[in-house]
């Protein structure tokens, strides 16, 4: 087994034992960033490997979080096919989307995927009979077995973990291959016999798809889902997470979440001036760290490896 | 049904509301023609010249024309401070690709945003209206203020002096060569870092005068650069991003669906511009008046 | 006929780019088209890749009509191209290049669940070997010298294992030497697989030495066509090119 699969498993086991500390917080946090990395993945898939940046990825999140929560609180729904129907809207929804999404090309792409994820938050912001409107859509209880924080991590943990392992495989593929060649130069691509915006719709269905399950896992973590999820500084927020993280790796967005979430959790507690922190290091980033930490890290110690 | 006077009055707020847009969106859809870089920020240069209009009106208490002198002030204030951004920020990622132009634009509003938190507070503000100014007309039966019939007026002839100067002057000329052929201008003995200096400057300085004029209408409170920048996007999607007639265009329609539309469907009319911004996204994706592009 | 082009128009906003040009290339040919800059050469290499859609006209490969079909199918019916400019993957190896247009080609691009490493590591390995690159697999394809990027770009267009090879000013930018090199293996690469040959030029010597036949554009029309000696002593063709070419 590679070096890199070792340190995964490290990781992972790590992971499992996190309950142990007895600590509330540990595992909130945990579940947390297991969510978001998911997220923050699930648009890396668009971003770093297909090139694609989209600034609406927050409207899968919101569609699988609203999903999954409605047609459990509403429509008593059991879990399992709640949260699968979350992902299979989310991958619909991307579908749709992404169709018109993917006929236009860098600004003009990212204003659209900005509109369609408005055009989503405004109706979950208007729609009180079904969402809840701007007052959210509360109560949402932790499904029977999982009734407990820590059984709720473990469960989130098997999840995510097991996105991850999909995901990974699928980058390292063939298909993951030739994304990265769109990326590199569309316009070469479609001459090696590509059909280019079949591929890159197919990567926004897939990406579509795994935010929707981490939206899904978000709405019964939080207890709630708001519309707040579905607008657009959400959307920017995960964009930031894999910056941080770095685009180019694949496990790099997973560390800018974590990363993120962590401080803003310390900086929160001791100031509002969350934001400006957040500009500020964002800045700083784009300046000196475009590779992201995975990046900087993978430039000093080469043997780190992480795959294109 | 409500009466004509009332939706004329609408209307009149619509074209009140569109004038300001325009002066926001008209700098944004001239940094995007000519830097190319999409401007998240703008909406806080916009805040930022009514905060600075509050606070220079204190400091010219008392002093004739008070109100047109802070105005004044606070909008060269936001354009030289958008200047030294672009100067000795933005100026070093014009290399790298457009994603860190535009998210550094971000951390920018995040930045702004809490400077002015930090400095003004929470709390809301407001202007009052220029001495002369403060009165109301009667339009059919209803009133509508004196100031903001001055603005509707303002708008054009504000759109007009720019367009005019795009044309005619030197600075302007060099602008619209730019935007033709922004790899071309370095060729031509064009010194390109001093010219996105100054477009950058310009467009700022829309903002922050869109921010200086709308200060005694609308109350000044954290979060309005976040309302506006979305409104602005919409605007030159619609219009045309780099046209210039385009966003004039796009800001009569911007205004007026807000005005209008929250009477016609009201629980539709917050999606519902939105979904104006995608059809012409997916339909015409050069906007109204903007020029096609190659796809 | 591998390649037929029928009285094919192009206009941008009212400049005709490409008028009326009409020609058939037959299969096994080395064909070279020529001519001054703005001809309109790399716009006709981009209406028979199906880059660009033509305002009229016709085209045909191995008989089947290519008018208005998108590249990645011409691609696919055997059309091979490399481009004026680089065009290549930087980030990627010079293996995962070469790599990657034979995934494609041999049609496992829709593969989801295999790790591409395993992937036809003998059939890129010979690619590599052909156009000489064979040492430099494992180097990251964007800090390759420009003559090498342009021999992977060879690469790339190969590993579609086309019939037909159109290739804009590939010796574009390099020394004699390395011109000659290019030449050479391109001629050597032809011979032996029966490819079809199309390609642009500026340097004449290049041209006059390897193609049966030479077509010369001018203004979006082809003033000339023929056999080098006959291209050579066209007096249309020497009023326009003038001491062009070394």
């Amino acid at each position: 087994m590679s070096k890199e699969n070792w340190i995964l498993l490290l990781f992972v086991l790590l992971l499992i034992c996190l309950p142990l500390t007895e600590s509330r917080f540990y595992v909130f946090l945990g579940t947390d960033i297991l969510i978001f990395g998911l997220f923050a993945v699930s648009l890396n898939l668009l971003l770093g490997y297909t090139g694609l940046v989209s600034f609406g990825h927050a409207t899968y999140f919101g569609i699988g979080a609203y999903t999954c929560a409605l047609l459990m609180k509403k429509a008593s729904v059991p879990f399992p096919l709640a949260f699968a129907a979350a992902g299979a809207l989310g991958g619909i929804s991307a579908l749709i989307i992404g169709f018109f999404c993917i006929r236009l090309t860098k600004v003009y792409f990212a204003m659209l995927t900005l509109a369609f994820s408005q055009i989503v938050w405004a109706m979950a912001f208007k729609w009180n009979s079904l969402t809840g409107g701007d007052n959210g859509f509360v109560g949402v209880p932790f499904p029977q077995f999982l009734d407990s924080n820590v059984r709720y991590y473990y469960f989130t943990l098997g999840v995510v973990a097991g996105s991850l392992f999909l995901l990974r495989k699928v980058v390292n593929s063939p298909f993951g291959r030739i994304l990265t060649t769109i990326r590199e130069n569309p316009e070469r691509t479609k001459f090696i016999g590509i059909h280019v915006k079949l591929f890159q719709l197919v990567a926004f269905m897939i990406s579509g798809i795994f935010a929707a399950i981490a939206g899904a896992l978000f709405g019964i973590f939080n207890h709630s889902v708001f519309p707040d999820i579905l607008f657009w500084p959400a959307s920017a927020e995960v964009l930031i997470m894999s910056l941080l993280g770095g685009i180019y790796n694949f496990f790099g967005p997973v560390v800018g979440a974590a990363i993120l979430l962590f401080v803003r959790m310390q900086v929160t507690s001791y100031t509002e001036h969350w934001p400006v922190i957040l500009g500020f290091t964002l800045a700083f980033l784009l300046f000196f760290f475009p590779g992201g930490i995975m990046g900087f890290l993978q430039g000093r110690f080469p043997g780190l490896g992480g795959k294109r | 049904m409500p009466d004509p006077s009332f939706l004329l009055l609408q209307s009149l707020n619509g074209l009140t509301y569109a004038m300001f847009l325009f002066l926001i969106a008209s700098g944004l859809s001239l940094i995007f023609g000519i830097l190319g870089i999409l401007n998240f920020a703008h909406g806080s240069l916009y805040m930022l010249g009514a905060y600075f209009t509050h606070q220079f009106v204190s400091l010219f208490i008392d002093a004739p024309g008070q109100f047109w002198w802070a105005v004044i002030f606070a909008s060269l204030t936001v354009a030289a401070l958008g200047a030294a951004i672009e100067r000795f920020f933005l100026r070093h990622l014009y290399a790298r690709e457009e994603l860190y132009q535009l998210l550094f634009t971000y951390a920018l509003v995040l930045i702004l945003a809490d400077f002015a938190k930090v400095i003004w507070g929470t709390g809301q503000f407001s202007v009052s209206r220029p001495a002369l100014l403060k009165g109301a007309v009667l339009i059919l039966d209803q009133y509508f203020p004196t100031y903001n019939l001055v603005i509707i007026f303002l708008g054009p002839c504000i759109a007009f002096t720019f367009w005019f100067a795009l044309l005619r002057t030197r600075w302007g000329r060099k602008i619209r060569a730019a935007a033709l052929d922004r790899e071309m201008l370095s060729s031509l003995g064009i010194n390109v870092n001093r010219l996105f200096t100054v477009v950058f400057f310009i467009g700022a300085w829309m903002a922050g005068l869109g921010g200086a004029l709308v200060s005694p209408v609308s109350a000044i409170v954290p979060g309005m650069d976040v309302e506006v920048i979305i409104n602005a996007f919409i605007v030159v999607v619609i219009g045309g991003l780099g046209s210039f007639w385009g966003t004039f265009l796009g800001s009569l329609i911007v205004g007026q669906v807000y005005a209008l539309g929250i009477l016609v469907f009201p629980r539709l009319s917050l999606a519902f511009i939105y979904v104006l911004m995608a059809l012409v996204l997916i339909i015409r994706p050069w906007g109204l008046l903007g020029r096609p592009l190659q796809r | 006929m591998i390649l037929g082009v029928e009285k094919v128009k192009k206009s941008f906003d009212g400049f005709v780019a490409i008028n009326g040009v009409s020609f058939s290339i037959p299969k096994g040919e080395i064909c070279s088209l020529i001519g001054p800059n703005g001809a309109g050469k790399t716009t006709l290499f981009n209406l028979i890749t199906g880059h660009l859609p033509s305002d009229e006209g016709k085209l045909t490969f191995k008989d089947v009509d290519i008018t208005g079909r998108p590249p990645h199918q011409i691609c696919r019916l055997g059309v091979g191209r490399s481009f004026q400019r680089t065009n290549i993957f930087p980030r990627l190896t010079v293996f995962q290049n070469i790599q990657a247009a034979v995934l494609a080609h041999r049609g496992k691009s829709f593969t989801f669940f295999r790790p591409v490493d395993s992937f036809f590591q003998e059939e890129t390995g010979e690619i590599l070997e052909r156009v000489g690159l064979g040492e430099y697999a494992q180097m990251v394809s964007g800090s390759l010298s420009y003559g090498f990027q342009k021999q992977l770009e060879l690469g790339i267009a190969l590993a579609s294992e086309p019939e037909l090879l159109l290739l804009d000013e590939p010796t574009a930018g390099m020394s004699v030497q390395e011109t000659h090199q290019t030449m050479e293996m391109i001629a050597k690469i032809t011979r032996e697989k029966g490819l079809t040959l199309l390609f642009t030029e500026h340097d004449m010597e290049v041209v006059f030495s390897i193609s049966q036949r030479i077509m010369v554009l001018y203004q979006g029309r082809l003033i000339a066509e023929g056999m080098p000696g006959e291209v050579r002593n066209n007096p249309e063709v020497q009023k326009v090119y003038l001491g062009e070419g070394r």
